[in-house]
């Protein structure tokens, strides 16, 4: 049994008397410590399917199972970090960690202190723990986000388009912390992204989704192991390849005629 | 630099005014009964002052202030919480604040005097009423503002009521409802005044309309500037105590 299996998923949003369907005919099996990138051009229905598996916004038809059993609403165990962090601005960087951990009953306010502290030195933040999100930057807040996230132990971590609102060099440098996060906590990480370059370097697999409706193109093993050199020629033969993917969709097959 | 310059246009705007008033004064014709210059306020002020009236009066207004908007502040919030949340029960809830809202509370002063009689009451349930509906009603708006992302967070650690009130409801609406505080502190002074106008013998407002009858203009103008005077302070005090607490918020307007 895979961690999670999607079976002929679909999403259909009814919105003023209409049928909108998200995403239709998904399936996919996503192995326990797999990095997953979903990529799609805008609207493909990356998010949805993000908040389907997350259990934010279940499907309508078809299943989502993670540990065999179907999703129904979300948990503690598999934590979802967005692209706009969903820091709480009134509590310090130290309160934000230690959010999650507060419900569990089992766990001393001294327990909780301790492993919100290691969450944030994993990430870098130990001389910000004072501080509040508003007092750091947006790479520094989505650090914050991610000790958050890993600070529950979950077994899964959904990320939508976590580094879409930062700026190239903070973006790198946080995707080269969240490969190194992802091998040592040995999480499996669902990472929305519509940046090719981005899937490539981070991914294990890439689910490639194309729009109207959304529909999974195809499940990319990325050849690359380990670190990627992001100017390989590897690399680059691989980004190629994504494209040419992207490109040879029917959609897009559309005659020109000037 | 910036507090003394801000120091700077208060002095200047008062010296002007004074001046203009005084000006007024020497120019119209009216009776110094009618219309008291500065100095005679002023005098009568320091009257006031040295036989301890005006502390006694204005001691006897703040804890009728103090406790009309601080019960209306506490009551109209967690209304405010609770109608937010079950934002269903507020839409057949609202019509009705809708229409009690742009009541005068003074208007409900003759059913007030006639059921509690005259004295502290009348006064307090007045700032009470006009403190009431501008944090109720902000309060409802800032749980209605709060960013969806705060619930997918609490959702996704399994935050549920009550938690997700205090825990991340209240502080997430809190800029805006302080706001609706700020806003309720100006109506509650004003309606102060007039609640004990009527309903009270003793206070700010009674020394108003004691020194009509006695035809005191000197003590209704005095008594008109402290009036004014306590409603600036206690804004600037709210406003230094609103800024500490967002700093305690993480700074700024969330
Ligand atoms: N709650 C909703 N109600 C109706 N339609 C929705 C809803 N959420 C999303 N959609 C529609 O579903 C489609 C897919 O949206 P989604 O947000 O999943 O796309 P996406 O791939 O994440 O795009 P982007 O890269 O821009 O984030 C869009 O056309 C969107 O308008
Ligand atoms: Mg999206």
């Amino acid at each position: 049994m895979s961690l999670i299996e999607a079976e002929k998923a679909e999403k259909i949003f009814h919105q003023n008397g209409k049928e909108f369907t998200a995403f239709t005919d998904i399936s996919l099996k996503i192995e326990k410590g797999e990095f997953i990138c979903l990529l799609g051009p805008s609207g493909c229905g990356k998010s949805t399917l993000l908040n389907a598996m997350a259990g934010f916004d279940p499907v309508t038809s078809g299943s989502i199972k993670i540990d065999g059993k179907e999703v129904k609403e979300p948990s503690v165990k598999y934590v979802t970090i967005f692209q706009n962090y969903g820091l709480l601005p009134w509590r310090t960087v130290q309160k934000n960690v230690e959010l999650g951990l507060e419900q569990n009953q089992k766990l001393s306010k001294q327990e909780r202190q301790e492993i919100a502290e290691k969450y944030i030195e994993l990430v870098g933040l130990s001389n910000f723990r004072k501080h509040h999100p508003k007092q750091l930057s947006g790479g520094m807040q989505q650090r914050v986000s991610i000790a958050r996230a890993l600070a529950v132990d979950p077994e899964i971590v959904f990320m939508d388009e976590p580094f879409g609102a930062l700026d190239a060099i903070t973006r790198m440098k946080l995707q080269d912390d969240i490969l190194k996060i992802s091998r040592t906590e040995k999480k499996t990480i669902i990472f929305v992204t519509h940046d090719i370059e981005e899937a490539v370097y981070l991914a294990d697999r890439i689910v490639i989704l194309t729009p109207n409706p959304g529909k999974l193109k195809c499940v990319y093993e990325v050849p690359l192991k380990g670190y990627r050199e992001r100017t390989s020629g590897d690399f680059l033969q691989v980004r190629d390849k994504i494209f040419e993917l992207f490109n040879m969709k029917p959609e897009n097959k559309i005659e020109y005629v000037i | 630099m910036k507090k003394l310059n801000s120091l700077k246009h208060v002095v200047v705007s008062f010296a002007v005014l004074i001046l203009l008033w005084q000006l007024l004064f020497s120019v119209s014709h009216f009776n110094e009964a009618l219309f008291p210059s500065p100095l005679k306020a002023f005098r009568a002020l320091i009257e006031m002052i040295g036989d301890g009236s005006l502390f006694r009066h204005i001691g006897t207004s703040m804890y009728r202030f103090a406790a009309g908007y601080i019960s209306a502040i506490v009551i109209a919030v967690l209304l405010g919480l609770l109608l937010g949340w079950f934002s269903k029960a507020f839409q057949y809830i609202n019509p009705i604040v809708q229409l009690l809202r742009p009541i005068s509370p003074t208007a409900w002063m003759p059913f007030i005097v006639l059921w509690f009689g005259i004295g502290d009451i009348p006064a307090i349930v007045i700032i009470f009423i006009a403190g009431f509906f501008p944090v109720l009603l902000s309060t409802v708006a800032a749980v209605g503002n709060i960013d969806p992302i705060y619930f997918k967070v609490s959702k996704n650690f399994g935050i549920r009521q009550p938690e997700l009130m205090w825990k991340i409801i209240f502080p997430a609406a809190f800029p805006q409802i302080a706001n609706g505080i700020h806003l309720a502190l100006g109506t509650s002074w004003i309606f102060l005044v007039a609640g004990e106008m009527v309903g009270a013998q003793s206070g700010l407002g009674y020394l108003i309309i004691d020194a009509r009858n006695n035809l005191r203009t000197d003590i209704l103008l005095a008594t008109i500037v402290v009036i004014g005077l306590i409603g600036l302070l206690l804004d600037g005090l709210l406003k230094i105590l609103e800024k500490q607490i967002m700093k305690a918020w993480g700074g700024g307007t969330a």
